[in-house]
């Protein structure tokens, strides 16, 4: 698959929220405020594409040369967490401003599916390095947007009027379905 | 200290992880285009959390509490891995239809917070039924957004047709934003049900 299609696909046409469900926890938790919802989208552009070059290196030298095949899941868990901890000590010392900036949103990530989820997919889909950095930025890239639009939606929602009941969760979900409803369009563009 | 039977009874309606507590929302979305994956997810998820409340309520005192959140993942991948490969070995059907969401049961908050807010603090027997009722009420969740988007999406339940052979499938139901709209209905008619039932 070409380099284009690949960043059309992960941004639009299979957005890594709005169609294939990952990330969905901060996605409804954080996407709030508009400038929170911008920081951790960095914070996972950032992380997802160091834990995938990482993963990816680990994989075909280590996993794969002695058959280790099945120990993906704890490996790459390990790495993602052992990876989070290392870029917020490192952040901490060299740059404090992006680190003020990206600081709380970091320990969250660990749990963040998404990033164990962009690790294996590139892995599953045998994506070489040049296709795995270019999808995991893209991913990161349609995760923000989709944290960017919510963020938007639900700043008028808090001005809306609306049964009690629905507040919250159940009508974000629901502007979240419509949302992806508008994505879906996208899909016939490129075939997969 | 609440009853053995509470602790049971509690991860099925008062803290349901799903529609309560909003926790694992990725699988829920994912996943339950049928009512057969929504329950089959929902026991995978039942297995690993007993094994790893077991586990981890069992070596409470051994674990120093700085390492704690490490020692927790290492536990619960080590049995997502061995749930991936029994599903692989015995329901490929369902393994392949659930997919990278099972290697992602790792990650999934209703584990780490079972383990983070309770198993940590009590004993294996309060963990074996916490766990039960957490899980229970989680394949209960699962399997009834399946029944719903796969009785309008599919117009069957368990593969067993119900609508009839006149009934035009809502596609919409059993695609992404169907998943959403599905779970964000099912929420508000749960807020107002727990509200009429007078339980907070």
């Amino acid at each position: 698959m070409n380099l284009l299609a690949l960043i059309f696909v992960a941004i639009l046409a299979n957005n890594i929220v709005l169609s294939q469900f990952l990330g969905i926890c901060p996605y409804l938790g954080l996407s709030r405020k508009l400038e929170t919802s911008v920081g951790m989208g960095l914070a996972v552009v950032f992380v997802m594409t160091m834990s995938a070059i990482v993963t990816w290196i680990i994989d075909l030298f280590l996993l794969q040369p002695f058959s280790l095949e099945y120990l993906r899941t704890i490996a790459f868990i390990l790495i993602i967490a052992g990876l989070v901890q290392f870029v917020e000590m490192v952040l901490k010392k060299t740059n404090p401003a992006l680190f003020r900036a990206l600081g709380i949103y970091l320990p969250l990530i660990t749990t963040n599916c998404t990033i164990l989820g962009v690790a294996i997919l590139n892995v599953q889909s045998q994506h070489n390095i040049v296709e795995t950095i270019v999808y995991s930025i893209a991913t990161g890239v349609g995760f923000t947007l989709a944290m960017v639009l919510m963020a938007g939606i639900r700043e008028r929602l808090e001005l809306a009027t609306m049964s009690s009941y629905l507040k919250g969760a159940a009508v974000t979900l629901v502007s979240a379905g419509i949302l992806s409803l508008a994505f879906m369009g996208f899909k016939g563009m490129v075939a997969l | 200290m609440s009853t053995l039977a509470q602790e049971f009874s509690k991860g099925i309606f008062k803290e349901n992880p799903t529609f309560r507590l909003l926790l694992g929302m990725c699988p829920t979305l994912a996943i339950t285009t049928t009512a057969f994956f929504g329950f089959g997810m929902g026991v995978s998820v039942l297995a690993v959390l007993l094994c790893s409340n077991i586990v981890i309520s069992a070596v409470r005192n051994l674990i120093p509490d700085k390492v704690r959140m490490p020692a927790y993942i290492l536990i619960i991948a080590a049995f997502v891995s061995a749930t991936d490969m029994l599903l692989n070995a015995y329901v490929p059907d369902l393994h392949k239809a659930l997919g990278i969401f099972i290697p992602l049961i790792v990650v999934n908050c209703i584990i780490m917070g079972r383990a983070e807010a309770f198993a940590r603090k009590n004993n294996v027997v309060r963990s074996i039924l916490d766990a039960l009722g957490m899980g229970v009420g989680v394949t209960i969740s699962l399997t009834l957004v399946g029944i719903i988007r796969e009785l309008f999406g599919a117009g069957s339940i368990f593969g067993f047709n119900i609508m009839g052979s006149a009934y035009e499938p809502m596609m919409l139901l059993a695609s992404p934003p169907g998943a959403f709209i599905t779970l964000g209905i099912l929420l508000g008619l749960c807020n107002f049900a727990f509200k009429r039932l007078g339980i907070e």
